[in-house]
């Protein structure tokens, strides 16, 4: 339960910043839920991950479908040499997913560090 | 062990954001680039995307309401003629504003500031060419008209509109991708766009490589490698035309003959970025009494390099004043190529020698002074101050003369000796306004307004055809032509001496032209404008064989409908071949040759003379001819360092059609003397090789072997973004001009009937946005020769099948 809640929250939270500001905010995301949701670092990672992963994922699938894939065709091409949608919106999520977790996890063992 | 836990993850998560933020470890900074709210996936339209919209501005004066067809065409209704300039510069801005900026940028020679250190030669060759002093002065010209200044300004007011709404997370894709955001607009761009165009059009001289050509091989022998007219011109005027005696019989200077036709020593250094010569055009108009419906009929056809964005964007502007429909220059108010109610017009470049180059004396290595009519003359010194991306400014100061900038110099060029310098006369430096042109044009209604509106145009020199609902068709080969002595300006001139200069321009009325002609038909193609008795000097850079097609077919064709113009427009036959073939056939020595060359040999023999897609013909014909070319002159013109022009393939024909032992032929570093069995066997044997290699790679098929691409300016950095192997016919020298990357930038064709019956496509889509649909759109259609109708409204009226948007613009 709290593992879902807290992927919730940092995907609410990474969406929000989005809104305004830099991609890197997603690192603030995870920070804050790594930081005040209790859990073992790996649940801590696995959780941000889980919300920004899902949220890149699917925002990035939706508007590629929207978009009949057209531009993925060819950012796919630029970044990976190979004209494959679906990899770049992989890419895509695995991008958001890691860089929340990683944040999620540096700061619930910042949280075991001073709680000591 | 908790301590090092935290260390382990914020040195990973601070390397990882590291990593996805920077250009420094990959080379796109995949974090932001890929990010979902900010980068390239805010750049994916949709595919139902909703361009209806409703936008209010201070600077509007009344109400304007923008139609979008179903290609995306804007239909632009403009209460107020000056709106309409403004709407045209948001519409470009809102689809093209990468593009917009980044050729102006690239005219005005800061590349470097958006790609770094690889392009600092390409930016002081701008600069150093005097392009932006060429632009500041042709803006004074337009601020000094009170018509042209405020459409202009209404137009950057526009553009500037756009940039202002504009969020980080919808900035074109190529702002996101070379990582710089977009400045604000200014009337200079507009100026600079102008300028790129006249470098494109009007920046292709040969003075360096003649002048060597000259030294090395003697006057006699630059004759016959160089000549200025060719057997088989077939001019825009026709042959036998009487013109008017020329103002004034201008002769050469005293001194010409030891400092000018003798020099002593070869210039040794090689010019980059040269224009492509293959820049030119089609165009032709019928008379009604050739055509079916009994009106006349305008084509047009420019060839340039082939990009995505294109160079075009398709537009509609409706004002009190005017309604005119055409293709529009990104960068600029107005429609460039196009019709109204009333005219059609349409452009091909003269292709005249408009840019000369003077030795310069220098007193030192300040450059300050040089020596000029007997005594030291003080220079104009501009500091170029060149930006670069990642790294330090640097600076450049060019010396400016009684000519122009000091384009080459030892601190440019470094082959070059301390003593030498060379200074450019160009046409493109002169004060001028040629937009005027444009905002005339597209409200002309007759004939004489077509010459009003013509005479506003200086550089770069067209052929500009024209074609009323009222019956008249006309050509005038317009713009300023330096008034030269026979053979001035075709080598290097000394800048000593003012007896050198120019001695003004041709006056425009002395132009070649012509009106309602006996034959009902007027054309150009790129070729030499008039025959030996035009009575002043006229060297340049011409074709020759697309004009012997397009006059052989008009003087044969009658009861001519739009459609035959289209179909004429895609002609691939080769005209050239037609010569060239039996030269081929008749000197190979079959004997001789392998099976693999016999068959080569057969697919010539058997050929029918189209440059289609499918044929392999073309293709072993092209190299067969492109090798005996080679045989011939590479070894009296292949040195090194040295700038050598390429002889003409016109000069080899003729040649041989005149004397089969033309004396180029023989090989001057072999002890026997060749003839020409032995040099069109050898040029076989040594095009067959190349041959079977395509043939291995199945490339031999015309269309293959062309492979024509469609490049993004970005070129190779980003082939995702451009449209690579398109099968499709046409070549150099033929009507469908389509090379590998280069030929019909925009086809039109228009039959003045009422309504107005008009056709038109460009290989590429209105938007530049590679993530829509409208990207890349019409090049399908383009590459198989076939045309949109266009869509010319004459009211607001909306059809709904035709009209899919509506954008209302109106003041606050």
């Amino acid at each position: 339960m709290k593992f879902i809640v807290s992927a919730i929250i940092t995907a609410a939270l990474a969406f929000g910043f989005g809104l305004y500001f830099p991609w890197w905010t997603i690192v603030i995301a995870g920070m804050l839920t790594g930081f005040l949701i209790p859990q073992h670092w790996g649940l801590s990672f696995l959780s941000a991950f889980t919300g920004v992963f899902l949220l890149w994922g699917l925002m990035a699938l939706f508007i590629s479908v929207s978009n009949d894939h057209i531009l993925a065709k060819r950012i796919s091409m630029l970044v990976i040499k190979n004209s494959s949608p679906y990899l770049i919106i992989l890419i895509t999520a695995l991008i958001g997913g890691l860089t929340s977790g990683l944040s999620a996890s540096t700061a619930r063992s910042l949280h075991n560090l001073i709680k000591k | 062990m908790k301590y090092f836990i935290f260390l382990v993850f914020l040195l990973m998560n601070t390397a990882l954001v590291y990593v996805l933020g920077t250009r420094s470890v990959l080379p796109l900074p995949l974090g932001s680039f890929l990010s979902v709210q900010e980068g390239v996936w805010q750049n994916a339209e949709p595919v139902d995307e909703d361009f209806n919209a409703s936008l209010r501005f201070d600077s509007l004066k009344g109400k304007v309401d923008v139609f979008l067809d179903d290609r995306l065409v804007p239909h632009v209704f403009a209460e107020q003629e000056n709106d309409a300039y403004f709407v045209q510069g948001y519409l470009h801005a809102k689809f093209r504003l990468w593009q917009m900026e980044f050729q102006t940028h690239a005219a005005a020679g800061r590349v470097s500031e958006i790609v770094g250190e690889k392009a600092i030669n390409f930016d002081r060759n701008q600069r150093r060419m005097g392009m932006v002093y060429a632009a500041e002065n042709a803006l004074a010209a337009m601020e000094n008209d009170p018509q042209t200044i405020s459409a202009i300004d209404a137009y950057t007011a526009g553009v500037n509109s756009y940039i202002n709404s504009l969020k980080t997370s919808e900035l074109p894709i190529e702002y996101k991708l070379l990582g710089y955001q977009p400045e604000k607009w200014n009337n200079l761009k507009s100026a600079l766009f102008t300028k790129q165009m006249t470098q494109t059009l009007a920046g292709y001289d040969r003075d360096f490589e003649f002048t060597n050509a000259l030294k090395l091989l003697g006057e006699e022998n630059f004759r016959i490698l160089y000549p200025s007219l060719p057997d088989s011109l077939y001019p825009v005027i026709a042959k036998g035309t009487v013109y008017n005696k020329p103002l004034a019989v201008l002769n050469p200077p005293a001194s010409a003959d030891s400092l000018y036709f003798k020099r002593t020593d070869t210039i040794q250094f090689v010019e980059d970025f040269k224009p492509n010569p293959s820049n030119g055009s089609n165009s032709w108009a019928v008379s009604g009494n050739k055509s079916q419906s009994g009106k006349p009929i305008l084509s047009n056809d420019p060839h340039l390099g082939l990009t995505l964005p294109s160079i075009w964007f398709e537009i509609q502007l409706k004002t009190p004043a005017f309604n005119a429909y055409g293709v529009s220059f990104p960068g600029l108010p107005g429609v460039v190529i196009g019709f109204n109610d009333s005219i059609s017009f349409g452009f091909t470049n003269a292709g005249r020698d408009v840019k000369d180059y003077y030795e310069i004396q220098f007193r030192d290595t300040d450059k300050k002074e040089y020596w000029f009519d007997s005594s030291w003359k003080p220079t104009t010194r501009r500091l170029e101050q060149i930006q670069i991306k990642n790294a330090r400014t640097i600076e450049d100061t060019v010396a400016y003369t009684v000519f122009g900038p000091v384009m080459y110099d030892k601190s440019f060029k470094t082959d070059l000796t301390e003593e030498k310098a060379y200074a450019l006369k160009w046409v493109a430096h002169d004060t001028s306004n040629i937009l005027k042109m444009w905002l005339l044009l597209n409200r002309a209604t007759n004939y004489t307004d077509y010459l009003e509106a013509i005479g506003h145009f200086n550089v770069p020199g067209q052929n500009m055809i024209f074609a009323s609902k009222s019956g008249d068709i006309a050509l005038w080969q317009q713009g300023n032509f330096p008034l030269r002595w026979n053979d001035q300006g075709l080598f290097v001139m000394p800048g000593t001496d003012s007896s050198y200069m120019w001695k003004g321009y041709i006056p425009h009325e002395e132009n070649p032209h012509g009106f309602n002609p006996v034959e009902g038909y007027l054309s150009s193609a790129n070729q030499r404008a008039a025959d030996a008795s035009y009575p002043y000097f006229m060297p340049g850079s011409y074709e020759v064989y697309r004009a012997i097609t397009i006059n052989r077919k008009l003087a044969a064709m009658n009861n001519i409908t739009a459609q035959d113009m289209q179909l004429l427009q895609n002609n691939n036959y080769n005209v050239f071949a037609e010569d060239a073939r039996p030269i081929l056939l008749k000197y190979a020595i079959k004997e001789q040759l392998s099976a693999d060359e016999k068959k080569y040999f057969s697919l010539v023999a058997s050929w029918n003379l189209m440059n289609d897609a499918t044929e392999k013909a073309p293709t072993c014909f092209t190299a067969w001819w492109d090798s005996l070319h080679a045989e011939v002159f590479n070894d009296d013109l292949v040195q090194d360092k040295m700038p050598l022009a390429k002889p003409e393939k016109f000069v080899l024909l003729e040649a041989l059609e005149r004397d089969s032992s033309f004396k180029f032929i023989d090989n001057i570093s072999t002890l026997n003397k060749e003839d020409l069995y032995q040099m069109v066997t050898v040029a076989l044997k040594k095009a067959s090789k190349k041959l079977a290699s395509l043939e291995k790679e199945n490339k031999l098929e015309w269309g293959q072997y062309k492979n024509t691409t469609v490049y993004h300016l970005l070129k190779t950095n980003a082939m995702a973004f451009g449209r690579e192997g398109l099968m499709n016919g046409g070549g150099n020298g033929i009507i469908n001009a389509t090379q590998h990357d280069h030929g019909p930038s925009w086809r039109m064709v228009v039959e003045m009937t009422s309504p107005t019956n008009a056709y038109g496509v460009y290989p590429g889509g209105q938007s530049g946005n590679p993530g829509s649909q409208f990207y890349d759109n019409f090049i399908a259609q383009w590459a198989k020769g076939a045309y949109y109708k266009l869509w010319f409204m004459e009211s607001a009226a909306v059809d709904g099948a035709t009209c899919k948007w509506k954008m209302s613009f109106a003041s606050k």
